[in-house]
Parts: C-alpha cells; structure tokens; sequence
C-alpha cells in the first residue's frame, strides 16, 4: 500500500524545528515534549501501518490549559496538529505530517466524576475505552460502544470516529452515548458542546463535532453515558451451510422485531482463523457462522433463545450451540473479539468497512468473493452483521509491492460496492487517508463542500489533520478560495 | 400576508432559494405552519412550505427504515408503520397542547428540524439518534445530502446530527430517512403518589439504574396531573410519578414484578393495566398534562436529573411553579405565572447556577420579542453558530433571528 498521496511538508516550517520545539516546551510541563528520533518513532503510524510520517515533535499535555496553550502558539504560527489517542486508527486518521506536531492525550486519563443517580461519568479524553466501563463495573453499570479495540483505544479517539462495537446494535454507536465534551479549539479557546443533560434546543454543536476525525478541535473531557448492566447475558453460535443462509438469517432475525444485543458474522476462514486461536469450540464444518447474544432476566434470555433457535431452524444450520457458561461465553467472544489479532497471526491483512442495507447481505457477500477472486486475493469476512456493517478483511503480503496495491485497489471496489448497494463507505472506522478520494463516489462535490464550510467553521486555518477524509484536490480547491 | 410558495420537488426549491439568495430575501421555512408561534418572531418577505413536497419514498419493514418527503405529515408515516406493527421508537410529541393547530398538523421535516422526541427516548434516544439520512437544500439554493439509509454511516461530516434541531435556519429538508423499530407488544406502569419532587426523582433515577429497561417516566405536579385524561388518576389532582415497562406479556409481568419489590423503600405503588397504560402514555406523549392556556408561559429545561428539582425549589421562590418531570427529571417541563417577559430574568438567573439548557417554548409574540427564546451562549459558542450559519446560508435567508438574533 503506498498509493495514497500525502500532503507535501512545508519546508518553512521543518526549517523552524527547534524553534518550535523550545516554544512549545516552555507552553508544557517538563518531559512532556518528544523529540527524539527513537521517541518519535511511537507516533510515526497508526494502525494504517502502511502509511508513516515523523512528525516535528510530539507533545504530550497534561491538562486543558496546556492544550489550549499548544493550539494557540499552532494556530498563531500555522502549525499543523494532529491530535492521538492510542493510535488504532485502522484508516490512518492519526496518521502525523512532518511538519505537524503529533497533540497526544495519553496522559489525560483519570475518571473526573461519575454519577449513578445521573447515570453519567466524566473523564479525560485519554481514558481507554474500557477504562470507563472498569471504573463503574463495580456497581454493575458499564459504558456501552466496544470497538474490538477496547482494551487499547481512549474515548477521545472513539469520539473522533464515533466508533461503534457489536453491541451498538442494541445500544447505539458513540454518538449516542456522549452528552458533553470539553473541546480545545485551534485558536487555543476552550469550549463545552452539550450539557450534563440529554437535549439540549439550539445548534447540535456536539453532533457536528462528534465523528469529526480530529479536524474540529481537540477534545480533552467527555462527560458520557452509562448503562446498568442487563441481568444476564448469554451467547449462541449458529453454524450454517452456506453465507447466504448466515445472511438471511440475519434479515429474519431483524424483520422478526427481535433486537439482540449483537449480531456477529464469520466466515468459513475466519472460523477457523478465530476460532483455533480462541479455542472458542467453533463449529469448523460450517461455510458461515453467526454469534447472536442475547440479554435481560433468564425468563427473557430462554423467550429469545427460543426465537432465535426457531427462526434459524428455517435456514438449515448445521450447528446451534447455546452458551452453558461464564466460561463458554468469554470464549465465544474472545474469538470474535481477537479477530483481527488471530487474522494478523496468519497474514498481513487490509480491514475494509463498509456497510449496505440488510437485505442485500448475502447477494454482497457473494460479490465480495468475485472481486476477490478478481484480484487473486483471499479475503475473510467477519461482521456487525446486525447493522450491516461489512468488514472484509483482505489478506496480501505486505513485503510484494504489486500484492500491497492490489489490496488497495481491491479494498476500494469492495467499498464502492457497499456504495452502489445503497449503503457507505465507512460504518465505524471513519475515512482518514484511507477513504478520501472514494468520497465522490458517496457524495456529490456540494455535498463534500457543504461538509468541509462545516469544518471550516471550527478550524478556519485548516490546521487540525490535515489531508484526511476530503478529497486532496478539493481541499485546495477549497483552501484557494477561502483565502 | 407574505406570499406562500410551496415548491413540489425539490428542484423548484433549490431554484426559489437561488434567487432568494441572490437577493437577500429573508424566507420565513415551514411545513404546515403549526408552530409558527416557536421562536423569536421573524420577518420574513416569504413564506416557503414543504407541505407539498409530500410522500413515503422508500419504506422497508426488513430493513428497518423509512424515508419520506419533508411535507409528509407525521401521521401519515406513523399510519404505514402501524400497518407493519412498527413505529417511530422515539415516540416524537405531539406539540398542538403547546402551539395549536391539530394533530395532522406535524410534518416529519419538523420533527427533524426542532429535534422533538417523547417518553421513550430515555431508552431509545432521540429524534436525531433515530435519522439516518437527510437531503437538504441550503442558503445558497445547494441541494445537499448526508447520511443514507443505512444502520451506521460514519463517512464525513455528520450533517445529519448536526442538522437537526436547526429550526430551519441552516437549510430546508427535503427528505428524511428514519430507522424504525417494531412496535413494543405491550406496556404496563407503576404509579406513585404524592412524592415530593426530590423522592420522585430519587425513584425515577433508581428505575432508570435497574436492569429493567423502564422505557419511559414522567412527575407530575397535582395541578398537572389533573389534566390527565384517566379519570380514577385526573380528579384527585395528586401529584404523581410513572415508570413505564415494555415488552412481551410473559416476561414483562416479572420484570414489572421486580421492579416494584426493587422500589418499594420508596412507596406504595399500584399497577396500570395495559390499556391505561397505553392511553396513559398516549397522553404523556400529546403533552396533555400541560396548559392549553397560550398566555401562560411555558419553559423546556434540559439538564441533569439530580438537579432538576433543585431548579424547581430556586424558582419556587419568586413565584408558583407547575412542573413535569420527564426522562427521570432530565427534561422539565415548567409552566409560569404570565408576566412581560415571561420570567426569563429568573430563570436564566437561576440556571446560571447549574449546567441547564432553557427554551422559553411558548409565550405571546410581544414577550419572545423581547427575551431570549433559546438558552443564551457564550461569546465562543455564539462565534461558532454563526459561522455555521454562514456556512449554510451566507445571505442570511433562512428563518433569520428565529433562534439567535443575527443567526
Ligand atoms: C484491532 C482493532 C480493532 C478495532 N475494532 C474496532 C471496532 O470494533 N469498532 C470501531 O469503531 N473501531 C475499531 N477499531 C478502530 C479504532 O480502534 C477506533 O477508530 C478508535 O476509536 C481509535 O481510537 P484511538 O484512541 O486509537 O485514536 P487514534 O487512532 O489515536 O486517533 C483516531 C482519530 O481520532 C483523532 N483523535 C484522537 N484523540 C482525539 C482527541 N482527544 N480530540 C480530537 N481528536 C482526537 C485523531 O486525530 C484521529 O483522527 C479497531 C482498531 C484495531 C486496531
């Protein structure tokens, strides 16, 4: 993969390195600058690893008031900022500039304040995502959106992506669950978008701001929502002939009314892939495979267990296995939730996407394995098939620059079908480097122009990450005009 | 009377907002004009209404989603749904107790546009949780689209969101897509009587923290109360608190079972059947426990329910307030004695005190003239509306000074 344009460096800026460097050092706290080469190193990719740029320095803020004094020495020396969480991105939206510097909020990652009566906890945006959930488990609440990276990713980066997880299907994608954000604006001012409460009237300023990709501001709290924990929950896998059997299931189950907590799909690869790492007892005869959970009291668990059961009987599987045990379940998920790792065990591989209306799953996944086949590549599918959230997974060998392209290029017809099937180009993991020229395929050019004076808004300098999710072209087009 | 222009597709209306733009026409943007008496007062020179950009253009009960034309009244969808035993899941409120006109009267452009959700929102989130696409002219006469038809869409800047709630005075909606859910078998409700506002809330919030999945609560003051339609609930005018459980009729006994003996230290409690409690939450929904007096000032406060009736208690000082506590007491509901400028003074004096969103939701034309309708901002968030606003209507041609003066 390397076929990606980046945005050129400016050598006025790599010129002021020191300069720079020393400012912004008197702006922080001691040790709180990286500079070194080594140091750097730890910045220079996300998890788009193809794609890696040192950037200027690296700062590494421990309060609001140190951010916002970064962003106005940036702003008032057009400074380019690229703000990081852990660095997962898998779409390269924390990929740095070399004449950016790298804002990362590690170090911000206390819980503030969490409320049970309000249902609500305010952290620092460095906080991992499972942080939050662990910092209130104890009273059996948790913090719902789970990407699979959740052990790793901060809620500042989820908010970035508005990230999603397999159990969004029941409880929504991180957009519905964060109501206020402390955000740092480039000119170094601070800002609360949203409250303490559900809805506020007036501008959505939050709305704007969530899924922004770190182009808006720097975010340094959430105050977000949390969920008492269902009585019980309880996994079942379901092993099917054929994907188009898994997939009509799928529909079945939707169309039905049933709403399980998540709706996880694989493929015969993946099953196997996964499956042997998580020594999950996945049934290894199957061409398909589904992992439907369910929740609530034990009466409500067996009523949908019973429905689930019965509406999969229509589809021919070849297994149902019902969870029997703490144990069983953890390693159901352990498989599902350890996917990319297992895969990555095997293979380099490329994770597209995109999502399509549930009723045409089987037909798309049909179409994913031609493509594939048209570029003699093996591609593994495992999904939120419950929101129609496709993750192809392309296999290729990173070290053959002809195979590296050919994943690129088959990733992006792979999208491009999601789009034609009346779906996108990204459910969760955003567009990044990696989706911005495929952005007219999507949308019209006044679309993409109406979204960029959006952005414009909040950063009229277009200092915050740069060169990500619209089109190279069109933000110079864009830059030219508004100056 | 400013001339109405209703443009049938959506074509007709980017060319209308093109020469409006060029000449700087200010457009008053409406669907059926039910809630004009929402906002500041706004001159306009026209009037532009989406009543005939009407119509379901893509519903698929599999799928769960509905798309239909701005102008398509709000019944109409609910009427398709219900035919495929699905709904709305936010339960959008019915506005007419607050503003007039009859329930025909809401067109779906509206309820994206002022963000209008009802009970169940605690559980199912809001009107913009539930969009998942939006087409759009803006200021400029630019037709627009965002999001799609599909469960999860992170491509770009989400417009959808960011949208809603803009009253109209960013672009004007041509369609809106809608994520639908099946219509939940059945209800049943615990009723509690005569708590104070600060219990009320206690029980509420401590429903809320259960793993019974209460899908919708509401305290009302006595007087409010009253105005119930259940008559063995409206005549005693005792205050009163509701929790409601959904779901199929085997599980859902047990789990209201649970939650009763899980709230007891609050109270003694009794039971709604499902046909009280549908017609309860029916009346919950159309806001009938409120006025339909439209002199007396009527205020929305969104905040954290704990503080809720700490807001209440400081009002209650300069004068009577009648309150709803819905979404366990995250949305207020307060109803003021008529005065200039509709107690704005206090209110906003009070809410200082805590983080509070406050929309003064109905008063006479001459108090909105004259107060701030939507909650003040500060001076760097008013900076970064009105450069949204530029960014969608530079001219300043849509609904202008409905919500911000300048804006
Ligand atoms: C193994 C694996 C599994 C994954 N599974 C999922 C999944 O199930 N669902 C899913 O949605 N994603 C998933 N991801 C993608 C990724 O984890 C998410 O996008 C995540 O939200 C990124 O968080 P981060 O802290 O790593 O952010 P980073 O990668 O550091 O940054 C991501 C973006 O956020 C911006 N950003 C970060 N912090 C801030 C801040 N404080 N203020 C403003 N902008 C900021 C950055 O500029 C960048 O644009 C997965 C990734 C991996 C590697």
């Amino acid at each position: 993969m390397s076929q990606i344009q980046m945005l050129r460096a400016d050598p006025m800026v790599l010129a002021r390195r020191q300069a720079i460097v020393s400012a912004l050092s008197r702006a922080v706290s001691q040790g709180a600058v990286i500079t070194g080469d080594t140091g750097l190193r730890a910045f220079e990719t996300d998890a788009l690893t193809a794609y890696r740029a040192v950037p200027l320095a690296a700062v590494l803020p421990q309060t609001t008031a140190e951010v916002s004094r970064v962003l106005k020495f940036c702003n008032e020396n057009s400074i380019k900022v690229v703000a990081r969480g852990a660095g997962t991105s898998l779409s390269g939206g924390a990929l740095p500039l070399e004449d950016c510097i790298v804002l990362g909020l590690s170090r911000m990652n206390r819980v503030l304040d969490v409320n049970f009566a309000d249902r609500t906890a305010t952290v620092e945006a460095g906080i991992t995502n499972l942080g939050i959930s662990n910092a209130v488990a104890q009273a059996r609440f948790f913090y719902a959106p789970d990407p699979s990276s959740q052990l790793a990713c901060t809620i500042g980066g989820n908010i970035a992506m508005n990230s999603g997880g397999a159990h969004c299907l029941k409880y929504g994608v991180t957009a519905n669950n964060v109501l206020k954000l402390k955000m740092v604006l480039m000119d170094g001012e601070i800002v609360e978008l949203g409250g303490d409460y559900l809805d506020g009237q007036g501008y959505d300023l939050l709305g704007f701001a969530v899924g922004s990709e770190g182009q808006f501001g720097v975010v340094t709290e959430a105050t977000v929502r949390i969920l008492r924990q269902a009585e019980a929950a309880r996994p079942l896998l379901i092993g099917f002939p054929s994907a188009e059997a898994a997939g009509g299931c799928v529909a079945a189950i939707v169309a039905d009314g049933l709403i399980p907590v998540a709706i996880e799909f694989m493929d015969k690869l993946a099953i196997q892939v996964c499956g042997d790492f998580a020594k999950a007892g996945y049934p290894r005869d199957a061409e398909a495979m589904l992992i439907v959970e369910v929740e609530g009291s034990e009466r409500d668990i067996e009523e949908q267990i019973a429905r689930v059961t019965e509406i999969a009987g229509r589809f021919d599987p070849t297994t149902i296995q019902i969870s029997q045990s703490e144990e069983q379940s953890a390693a159901i998920w352990k498989g599902r939730k350890a996917a990319f790792g297992a895969v990555g065990r095997i293979s380099d591989f490329y994770c597209m996407d995109g999502v399509i209306p549930l009723g045409k799953q089987a037909g798309v996944l049909k179409q994913v394995g031609k493509v594939g086949e048209k570029y003699g590549l093996k591609i593994l599918n495992i999904f939120h098939a419950g929101d129609g959230n496709l993750h192809p997974l392309i296999l290729y060998n990173a070290n053959d620059g002809r195979e590296k392209v050919a994943a690129e290029e088959c990733g992006a017809e792979l999208l491009k079908l999601c789009v034609d099937a009346g779906g996108c180009l990204t459910g969760e993991h955003g567009v990044g480097i990696e989706k911005r020229e495929l952005m007219r395929y999507q949308y019209t050019e006044a679309d993409l122009i109406q979204q960029m004076r959006v952005k414009a808004a909040f950063d009229p300098q277009w200092l915050l990450n740069p060169g990500k999710v619209f089109p190279l072209d069109l933000q110079d087009r864009f830059m030219a005009g508004a100056q | 009377m400013a001339d109405v222009f209703m443009p049938r597709n959506e074509e007709e209306l980017a060319g209308f907002l093109t020469d409006a733009h060029a000449g700087r026409n200010p457009l008053e943007i409406c669907g059926f004009r039910s809630k004009r008496e929402a906002g500041r007062p706004l001159n306009a020179s026209a009037v532009i209404s989406a009543a005939k950009l009407s119509g379901i253009t893509l519903y698929e009960p599999k799928e769960l989603v509905i798309s239909a034309k701005a102008g398509t009244p709000l019944y109409e969808v609910e009427a398709a749904l219900a035919g495929q035993n699905q709904e709305l899941a936010f339960e959008p409120a019915d506005l007419c107790r607050i503003y007039g006109g009859d329930a025909l009267s809401a067109s779906v452009g509206a309820v994206a546009a002022m963000n209008i959700s009802g009970p169940r929102r605690i559980l199912r989130g809001a009107a913009r949780d539930n969009m998942l696409g939006l087409r759009a002219v803006n200021g400029e006469g630019s037709p627009i689209k965002s999001g799609g038809r599909v469960m999860k869409n992170v491509t770009g800047v989400d417009l959808v969101r960011g949208l809603s709630g803009s009253w109209g005075t960013l672009s004007v909606f041509t369609e809106v897509t809608f994520k639908v859910m099946p219509k939940a078998p059945e209800s049943r409700t615990v009723i509690f009587l005569a708590l104070s506002d600060e219990a009320a809330v206690g029980v509420m919030s401590a429903a809320m923290g259960t793993p019974y999945e209460v899908s919708g609560t509401i305290h009302l003051h006595g007087e409010l109360a009253g105005r119930l339609s259940d008559q063995e609930i409206a005549p005693a005018r005792t205050a009163l608190t509701a929790l409601r459980l959904e779901g199929a009729p085997r599980s859902l006994g047990s789990r209201v079972e649970r939650l009763r003996r899980e709230l007891a230290p609050f109270g003694g409690t009794y039971e709604l059947d499902p046909q009280r409690s549908k017609d309860f939450w029916a009346d919950i929904r159309s806001l009938s426990f409120l006025s339909a007096n439209f002199d007396r000032p009527l205020w929305r406060i969104a905040t954290a329910p704990s503080k809720a009736p700490l807001i209440v208690r400081a009002l209650s000082v300069f004068f009577e307030v009648n309150a709803a506590y819905e979404w366990s007491g995250g949305l207020l509901w307060l109803e003021l004695p008529p005065s200039s400028d509709a107690s704005a003074t206090e209110v906003r004096r009070v809410l200082a005190e805590f983080d509070a969103d406050s929309m003064l939701m109905r008063a006479p034309r001459a108090v909105r003239a004259g107060v701030e309708v939507f909650h003040p901002l500060p001076f760097t968030k008013m900076k970064i509306v009105q450069a949204l606003k530029n960014a969608f209507d530079p001219a300043g041609i849509l609904n202008p000074g409905r919500m911000y003066e300048g804006v």
